[in-house]
C-alpha cells in the first residue's frame, strides 16, 4: 500500500514511523516490565511529533537494515531509528532536520593505545553494519568487522577477537564504556546527527515534520524527552543552532560531509572481486563444515545402528538436540554464548556451528541407508571371519555410502546456501557482501542476480556430479 | 569334523532345535533335509557361529562352542576353518568378483593381495568363473553368483563346507551348473588337511542329496527323526 506525501496522513490521521525494537535501550525498544509496550526516547519524540501534527503515531516494526528500502516501498511514512545523516542517505531520501547529536565514540581494551582515527588503520574494528562509523573506518582503511546487534561487538572487544569499537556514544555509554577491562577514548572521533528519513517525493510531509520539530527544539519538549532519557549533554546545544537541512555540522571533529561517499551506481570491479571473495568465504566454510558433519554424521550413523545401549542414547540425543534447535540459535551460543570457555574466531565458530548441526542430518541420513542394506552382507563378512568393524569398514560403509549419496549432495547444496547464516557471527560471506553491496549500490537487483548466479555456479556442478556418480554406482 | 551333543536354540521362547545329537567325520559329506521352518538353516547357522544356542555343545573343525556368546576371537579362528555358502549367495555388491573372493583372506587373514589374487583365481577356475573376475556381481547370473559365494567360502583354506540350500534361489535351468561345482568340491581334495572337506549340506533336492552324501539326515519336530546311509 503506498502512501503519498501529508495529505494520507492527514487524512488516515496516522503518521506510521519504522524502526527496529532489536535496537534496544534507549531508542526503540519493548517495556522489560510491560511486555507488549513499547518505550524509548524515539516513541516519546515520533509522539510529540504526531501531536504536533494533529494526528496520532504509529509504530511499524521494521528490520533495521532495510528501514530505507521498506520506507520507499511505503510501507510507512517516516523511519525515526538512529538514522544517521550522511550523504549518501541525503542523496537517496528526504531527510529532516536533526533531532539528536551523536559523537563517534572508540570503545578499546583499558591500556590500549588507540585513541584516534589515524590509529586505526590496519586495525581489526568492529561497528553495525551502514553506519557512518563503518564509512569512516573504511576510509581510514581499517579492517571492519560488521554486526547487526549493538551488544556483541563489546563482547567480542572484551573477548579480544577485536582491537576497538566506533560507534555512537549513545550505543558506547550503554553497551561497552561501562564494561570490565573497557575504556572509551573521551573525545568523539568524529559528530553527527541523527534525522527523520522521509520519501523524496514527500515534499509538504517533510516541510511539516521539520516545522514540528522545531517547534519541539524551540518550547523545550525534546530537551525534556532527551533528559528523561538522559541523553541530554553539550552536544545537543549545536541541535537549535542548526538549520534544517544543513549539509554538516562545523564542529572541531572532522565533520561527516568531508568524507564524502563516491556515489556509486554500476558494480564496479573492486566490488566484484569482493564477491568472489564472499563466494571463496561461502565454498571454504561450506567445504570445512562438511568434513565435519560427513565423518562426524557417520560415526553418530554407525553408533546408533551397531552401539550399545548407552552410546546409542548419546548419538540419539545428539541428533535430537542438534536438529531440533534453529541452526542460527546453535551459532549464537557457540560464538557469544561460550566465548567464555572457548574462545573461537568467526570462521571457525562458523565451521565448527555448520558441521556440528549438519552432522545431526548426515547421521540420519546414513542410518537410513545402513538400515537399507541386505542383513545378509554383514552376516556373509561376519561369516567368513571379519570382524564387526571391518565389516563396517570394507563392507557396509562402502555400499551404505553410495545409497546416500543423492541426500549427501542434496544436503551440501543446503549447507552452502545456510553458510549464509554465518553473517550473524560477523562472517562476510557471499550473501553478506551481497547485502553490503546492495545497500551501497542502492538497488538489489544486480548483486541480487549476481549473487543467486553465484549459488548456482557452485550447487549445480554439484548436482551433475551426483547424477554422474549415481550413474557410476548404478545397481551398487 | 563336527560333533553336536544335545543342542537347543529356542527363539522368543519356542523352541526351533530340541536337543540335536549328531557327529560327522571328517572328509564326510552330510545331507540335510527337512520341511521348510523345521530348523535346518538355524542348525547351520549354530555351526559357524551366526546364531548362538541355549544348551548343549558343539564342536566343528577343532574349536569347541558353547551355550551363550561365543568369544569375538574364538569365531575369527573358526571362521577361516568352516566356510559358509547361503541360499541367497550375499556377494558384496560393490565389489568385483575377485575382490569378493579376496576380501576376507586380505582383510581378516592379511595375506598380500598377490598371493590372494592368484589363489582367488585357482578357485575362480575350478568354479569356472575365471573369465568373470573383474565383472561385478550386477552383471551375473544366479548360478554365476553362486558359483562366485562358493569360491569365497573356500578361499581361506577351509576344512568344512556348510551350504545353506545353494540352488534354491535359482531358476531350475540355473541349477545344474551349480550342482556341478558341487560335485566337484565333493570330489576334489581342498581341505587344509588336504583330505577331502567335510561338507554339510542343506538341501531339498533329493536327488543331489542321494548322488552327493555319504549320509542323509531328516530334521523333524527340532531333532535328527532318521538318519540314512547313501550305499
Amino acid at each position: 500500500m503506498a502512501r503519498a506525501d501529508w495529505a494520507s496522513v492527514r487524512q488516515s490521521a496516522e503518521l506510521g514511523w519504522g524502526a527496529d525494537l532489536q535496537g534496544g535501550e534507549p531508542y526503540v525498544y519493548e517495556s522489560p516490565t510491560q511486555p507488549g509496550v513499547i518505550v524509548g526516547f524515539e516513541v516519546e519524540i515520533a509522539e510529540a511529533l504526531a501531536r504536533k501534527l494533529g494526528v496520532r503515531a504509529k509504530f511499524h516494526q521494521n528490520d533495521w537494515s532495510n528501514l530505507v528500502p521498506s520506507l520507499e516501498r511505503g510501507d510507512f511514512d517516516i523511519a525515526l531509528n538512529g538514522l544517521e545523516d550522511t550523504p549518501s542517505r541525503r542523496a537517496r531520501l528526504r531527510l529532516s532536520r536533526p533531532y539528536f547529536v551523536y559523537g563517534e565514540t572508540l570503545a578499546v581494551r583499558t591500556g590500549s593505545a588507540l585513541h584516534a582515527l589515524a590509529d586505526l588503520s590496519g586495525r581489526r574494528i568492529g561497528t553495525l553494519n551502514q553506519t557512518v562509523a563503518q564509512d569512516l573506518l573504511q576510509a581510514e582503511h581499517a579492517e571492519v568487522v560488521l554486526y547487526e546487534g549493538q551488544q556483541e561487538p563489546y563482547l567480542d572487544l572484551s573477548h579480544g577477537r577485536l582491537e576497538g569499537v566506533l560507534l555512537d556514544h549513545v550505543i558506547a555509554d550503554r553497551y561497552g564504556c561501562g564494561q570490565p577491562g573497557l575504556t572509551c577514548v573521551k573525545q568523539d572521533l568524529a559528530r553527527g546527527t541523527y534525522v527523520i528519513g522521509m520519501r523524496k517525493a514527500d515534499v509538504e510531509l517533510a516541510t511539516r515534520v521539520d516545522d514540528a520539530l522545531s517547534q519541539l527544539i524551540a518550547d523545550g519538549e525534546l530537551r525534556r524527552i532527551l533528559e528523561h532519557w538522559r541523553l541530554w549533554d553539550a552536544r545537543q546545544d549545536e541541535l537549535g543552532a542548526r538549520a534544517p537541512a544543513a549539509p554538516a555540522l562545523a564542529t572541531d571533529p572532522p565533520a561527516l560531509a568531508a568524507k564524502p561517499v563516491p556515489p556509486s551506481q554500476a558494480l564496479s570491479a573492486a566490488q566484484l572481486g569482493l564477491f568472489f571473495h564472499g563466494a571463496l568465504f561461502t565454498i571454504l566454510i561450506s567445504v570445512c563444515a562438511f568434513g565435519i558433519a560427513l565423518p562426524l554424521g557417520v560415526l553418530l550413523a554407525v553408533i546408533r545402528s551397531h552401539g550399545g545401549r548407552v552410546s546409542r542414547l548419546l548419538a540419539t540425543a545428539y541428533v535430537e538436540l542438534f536438529r531440533g534447535t534453529p541452526v542460527l540459535l546453535q551459532l549464537y551460543v557457540l560464538y557469544y554464548g561460550l566465548s567464555s570457555l572457548i574462545l573461537l574466531g568467526p570462521i571457525e565458530a562458523a565451521i565448527l556451528g555448520l558441521g556440528l548441526n549438519y552432522a545431526a542430518y548426515e547421521a540420519e541420513v546414513h542410518r537410513g541407508a545402513l538400515a537399507a542394506l541386505p542383513r545378509g552382507q554383514a552376516e556373509a563378512a561376519s561369516a567368513l571371519g571379519l570382524s564387526r568393524l571391518q565389516v563396517l569398514r570394507h563392507v557396509l560403509l562402502p555400499q551404505s555410502l553410495r545409497i546416500a549419496l543423492p541426500a549427501l549432495t542434496n544436503d551440501f547444496v543446503a549447507l552452502l546456501k545456510d553458510s549464509s547464516l554465518v553473517s550473524v557471527i560477523t562472517v562476510v560471506e557471499l550473501t553478506k557482501r551481497m547485502t553490503i553491496v546492495a545497500v551501497e549500490l542502492r538497488s538489489w537487483l544486480v548483486p541480487g542476480l549476481l549473487c543467486a548466479g553465484m549459488y548456482f555456479a557452485m550447487s549445480f556442478p554439484l548436482s551433475r556430479l551426483s547424477l554422474w556418480l549415481e550413474r557410476r554406482y548404478q545397481g551398487a | 569334523m563336527i560333533r553336536i551333543t544335545g543342542l537347543h536354540k529356542a527363539f522368543a521362547g519356542s523352541s526351533v532345535l530340541g536337543g540335536i545329537e549328531a557327529s560327522v567325520a571328517e572328509g564326510q559329506i552330510v545331507a540335510l533335509l527337512g520341511a521348510s521352518g523345521s530348523g535346518k538353516s538355524t542348525l547351520l547357522r549354530c555351526l559357524n557361529g551366526l546364531e548362538t544356542f541355549d544348551a548343549g555343545t558343539l564342536e566343528i573343525a577343532g574349536f569347541a562352542l558353547k551355550p551363550g556368546a561365543h568369544d569375538p576371537r574364538t569365531l575369527h579362528a573358526l571362521r577361516a576353518k568352516v566356510g559358509m555358502v547361503f541360499q541367497e549367495f550375499h556377494l558384496f555388491s560393490h565389489l568385483s568378483v575377485l575382490d569378493n573372493v579376496t576380501l576376507a583372506p586380505r582383510i581378516a587373514r592379511g595375506a598380500a593381495r598377490a598371493q590372494a589374487e592368484a589363489h582367488a583365481r585357482e578357485l575362480l577356475a575350478q568354479v569356472g568363473m575365471a573369465e568373470r573376475a573383474h565383472a561385478m556381481p550386477r552383471e551375473l547370473s544366479g548360478g554365476q553368483k553362486q558359483r562366485v559365494a562358493i569360491a569365497r567360502a573356500l578361499a581361506q583354506g577351509v576344512s568344512v563346507l556348510l551350504l545353506d540350500e545353494p540352488t534354491s534361489a535359482l531358476d531350475p535351468e540355473l541349477r545344474e551348473e551349480v550342482r556341478e561345482v558341487l560335485r566337484k568340491v565333493a570330489r576334489g581334495g581342498h581341505g587344509a588337511s588336504g583330505e577331502g572337506l567335510t561338507i554339510l549340506l542343506v538341501t531339498h533336492e533329493h536327488a543331489l542329496a542321494h548322488e552327493l552324501a555319504d549320509e542323509i539326515w531328516t530334521l523333524a519336530a527340532g531333532k535328527i527323526s532318521n538318519v540314512f546311509r547313501t550305499p
